[in-house]
């Protein structure tokens, strides 16, 4: 099967829409505008197929020499995130293209990741849902400790992996399985049903659900932006990397 | 207005076509027909009260209608856009010098009362 890029996303926030019979849609609005094919992986050269994707616009100045070489081979402007996307052979994006929201179908599934909402050093009922400790009978200060962590002189020890107190959140997450409520090609936003992991303004990767089949109309490889880009696609592999690259 | 605001506001903009909101505050009686669905089959459903709260949040913009059923207070949360309101009617208008009348939930009878805005500050 087929596997396409994703597309690197910052996400905005929350609202609602309505549905077709009044119902409630909860959504996560995600930017995906400006993401730019910055380098290809081919299996006779690197060993593998991937497109590597820059999303977000980085000021020059903040761009290391190196890598800015490394954007202006590709003729794109310098972006603050890269991201390597695996995908399979058929589905390599030429070096420049600039991916477009269109990328994903209205009612597709999608898996997001990102990194959640750091929650700090947090106790075990916060962190693992534990009980805590009864709020009277004779119990003192304790009342959110975990309790017990094991059993006796034998064996003498705590079990390692003992759920305890300790840091929470601040790790990369993937949500499975949202549905793409809405696509606004034009602005470059998404609406994705329910929840998504990350605080908002913060960098999400937003790919085809892997444990659903891709819908068999989206585009392949992928849905490219500029309408010159689109057409040398169609015609042949030349990359149109200059109009991508001033988008 | 931010981004979500600008969708939230078209959103709104999409669901309220070829509908009118009226203009009602706290205090007001409001009629608020409502669809309900039974089985395969639409109906419309009114709710009569005094709108004892309002809550102005963009597109998730809600009002809480309060009424005396059967001698039992009910109260009843619609989202002011929401496709499943098909009209509001404002009945009556009321002078109140609050903007959530939650004191009313301990009020009943005449104690209960509100006395009527003459003058509409807003005419719609």
């Amino acid at each position: 099967m087929a596997r396409r890029t994703g597309l690197i996303g910052r996400k905005l926030g929350m609202t609602r829409l309505f549905g077709e019979s009044g119902t409630h849609i909860p959504v996560t609005v995600v930017d995906v505008g400006g993401n730019f094919v910055v380098a290809k992986r081919e299996a006779a050269t690197d060993g593998y197929s991937a497109v590597q994707v820059g999303f977000g616009a980085a000021k020059p100045k903040n761009v290391s020499q190196p890598m800015r070489g490394h954007f202006a081979k590709a003729e794109v402007e310098p972006t603050q995130r890269l991201k390597e996307f695996r995908v399979s052979d058929d589905a390599i994006v030429d070096v420049g293209a600039e991916l477009s929201a269109a990328h994903f179908l209205e009612g597709q599934l999608v898996d997001v990741t990102g990194v959640t909402i750091g929650k700090g050093f947090a106790g075990a009922m916060k962190r693992h849902g534990f009980g805590g400790l009864r709020a009277s009978h004779g119990v003192s200060v304790s009342h959110r400790s975990h309790g017990s962590t094991g059993q006796n002189q034998d064996p003498g020890k705590v079990f390692k992996g003992k759920k305890m107190a300790g840091h929470m959140g601040a790790r990369q997450r993937t949500t499975q399985h949202l549905e793409v409520v809405r696509v606004d090609e034009a602005r470059g936003l998404l609406m994705i049903k329910g929840a998504i992991p990350g605080s908002e303004g913060g960098i999400v990767y937003v790919k085809d659900a892997i444990r659903r089949p891709t819908p068999k109309d989206a585009p392949m490889p992928a849905a490219i932006k500029s309408n010159a880009a689109q057409a040398a696609a169609a015609t042949s592999s030349e990359p149109a990397a200059p109009e991508g690259g001033e988008a | 207005m931010n981004i979500l605001q600008q969708i939230g506001q078209e959103e709104i903009a999409r669901v309220t076509e070829g509908k009118a909101i009226p203009d009602f505050r706290p205090g007001d009686t409001v009629k608020v027909n409502y669809k309900v669905v039974e089985g395969d089959r639409q109906r419309i459903q009114a709710f009569e009260g005094v709108c004892i709260a309002r809550k102005n949040a963009g597109i998730a913009s809600a009002f809480t209608v309060r009424k005396i059923a059967s001698g039992e207070g009910v109260e009843r949360i619609f989202p002011l856009y929401s496709p499943n309101v098909d009209s509001i009617e404002v009945i009556r208008q009321g002078r109140v010098r609050r903007a959530k009348l939650y004191y009313l939930r301990g009020l009943r009878g005449r104690k209960a009362r509100i006395s009527e805005r003459r003058r509409t500050v807003k005419p719609t």
